[in-house]
């Protein structure tokens, strides 16, 4: 990324202050994300409201960035790396607020399934081990793109496919579960509901991943053709 | 999609060298220009953009002491504009030029733009209504002066003043147009009609565009080219320079971080 700084120091503080409210608001997902996971594995109810309502202020985080965003356009014109800059930055924000919207689902489903007086431990360990991954992936998308380090968001495209695959095997163990025995199956597609929206964390960190090879290499890395992805 | 395939070139410059009498202005460029594109040449003041660009029609040769060295080879004929066997009269025929601020000549809309006709001897005046009308037409003024051609020119607005200009020089049919800033003196409005009318223009002829104006170079051009300090530092697609430019150089004048 280009460190020279701008003619006007006004311009500077205002990507400076862009930079710092994403990576405020990929804050609180993680954070969003941990205690939802925290939430599942010890049944901790009381913390889904904190959930909910984080999720209220990561809303208004994006559309305050999102806005900032469209004054930056308006009154600086960006180009280049600038532009690539503000471009990202309004994908990511979408993208963390999706993934703080899953992690809102997770809370739920946790309340449910602790209300019916189940416990997802018996269920496996299989969504406790990939929600760890996808958690993962979210820091280290947040840490490439406060580092503008596509090394490190190259590693995270790489590890959703790990959880891609682990997503589905969850879902044929429990399927197994749910024939086994029909009276797990409202929680067992709770459970599935939970692995679901982690793995769509997954997908939001992968993303806002790849923005950060968009911001830094100007390079758009999405939607590779199938024979590239190997 | 044409995507893939590069345009006819118009002019290429090669090994091309300038010097105001002991001063070297330009330095070794090699640049192409593709036919019927518009190719902007960007850089900050002093960076010999203007000068580049005023070498295509000799412009130079009217001081003495002024030297080209190197060679602008002009398509399809592959003639060499700078040769001191062209007579840059013919290149100023095949070339026309408009100019930063409108500089219509103190006489009629309509004698303004059969100058040139008529310094070629054309005398016909059927022909010349004409190519009169039609040069008005391409440069989008028509409607706007067809009912007062006997006007004197100076009384029109700039931005008129501009276009009519830009009809003057097509009059003569050229095949390549320069614009040496041609809108910094117009408000956004009159810019702005330029700017279309630029767009219409390459339909027909090729031309090079020197700029202060960013996003000007960004929204009317198919090419740019980044200059500093006589140098052709970046030339490429214009949606390739403006999101993803090469050099660090280019990067730094387009962001604004670089006088």
């Amino acid at each position: 990324m280009n460190d020279t700084q701008h003619l006007s120091s006004q311009f500077d503080e205002d990507l400076a202050r862009l930079r710092t409210s994403v990576l405020q608001m990929g804050g609180l997902v993680e954070t969003q994300v941990a205690e939802a996971i925290a939430a599942y594995d010890k049944g901790d109810i009381a913390s889904v409201k904190h959930i909910v309502e984080t999720d209220r202020k990561i809303n208004d985080l994006e559309k305050a960035i999102d806005d900032d965003c469209a004054h930056l356009i308006a009154k600086r014109q960006p180009a280049a790396s600038d532009l690539r800059l503000v471009f990202g930055i309004s994908k990511i924000v979408t993208d963390l607020e999706r993934a703080g919207d899953e992690a809102k689902k997770i809370a739920k489903g946790v309340r449910r399934i602790y209300e019916a007086g189940q416990m997802p431990a018996q269920y496996g360990v299989g969504v406790r081990h990939i929600a760890e991954a996808a958690l993962a992936m979210v820091r280290d998308s947040l840490d490439a793109f406060a580092r503008l380090d596509v090394v490190l968001a190259e590693k995270v495209i790489r590890s959703d496919e790990g959880v891609d695959i682990e997503f589905k095997s969850i879902v044929r163990q429990l399927i197994t579960h749910m024939m086994e025995d029909p009276r797990t199956i409202t929680t067992s597609l709770d459970i599935i509901w939970i692995a679901r929206a982690v793995e769509r964390i997954g997908d939001h960190a992968k993303n806002v991943a790849e923005h950060v090879v968009f911001i830094v290499e100007g390079k758009d890395i999405r939607h590779p053709p199938k024979e590239a992805k190997a | 999609m044409q995507i893939h395939d590069k345009p006819a070139l118009k002019a290429e410059a090669r090994s091309f060298n300038f010097f105001y009498g002991e001063v070297q202005a330009l330095k070794n460029i090699n640049m192409p220009i593709y036919d019927k594109k518009v190719t902007a040449l960007i850089g900050p003041s002093g960076c010999g953009k203007s000068t580049y660009l005023r070498s295509f029609n000799r412009m130079h040769d009217l001081y003495p002491g002024n030297r080209y060295e190197g060679e602008i080879r002009f398509h399809p004929d592959n003639t060499n504009l700078l040769s001191p066997e062209v007579d840059p009269i013919e290149v100023r025929m095949r070339v026309g030029m408009v100019f930063q601020k409108p500089n219509p000549f103190p006489k009629t809309i309509y004698e303004n733009v059969a100058y040139g006709l008529r310094v070629r001897g054309e005398r016909n005046k059927r022909v010349l209504d004409d190519k009169v009308e039609h040069a008005l037409k391409g440069a989008a003024i028509w409607g706007e002066v067809k009912d007062r051609l006997q006007d004197l020119a100076p009384n029109l607005s700039g931005g008129q003043q501009q276009r009519l200009c830009i009809a003057r020089a097509l009059a003569t049919d050229p095949e390549l147009l320069l614009f040496d800033e041609p809108t910094s003196a117009l408000d956004p409005i009159a810019t702005g009609a330029i700017e279309e009318l630029v767009h219409e223009l390459k339909k027909r002829v090729t031309i090079l565009i020197v700029t202060h104006n960013m996003q000007q170079a960004a929204r009317v051009s198919d090419y740019t080219a980044y200059m500093y300090l006589g140098e052709m530092i970046e030339f490429g697609k214009t949606d390739e320079i403006f999101i993803k430019p090469q050099d660090k150089r280019t990067e730094d004048y387009i962001t604004g971080r670089h006088g």
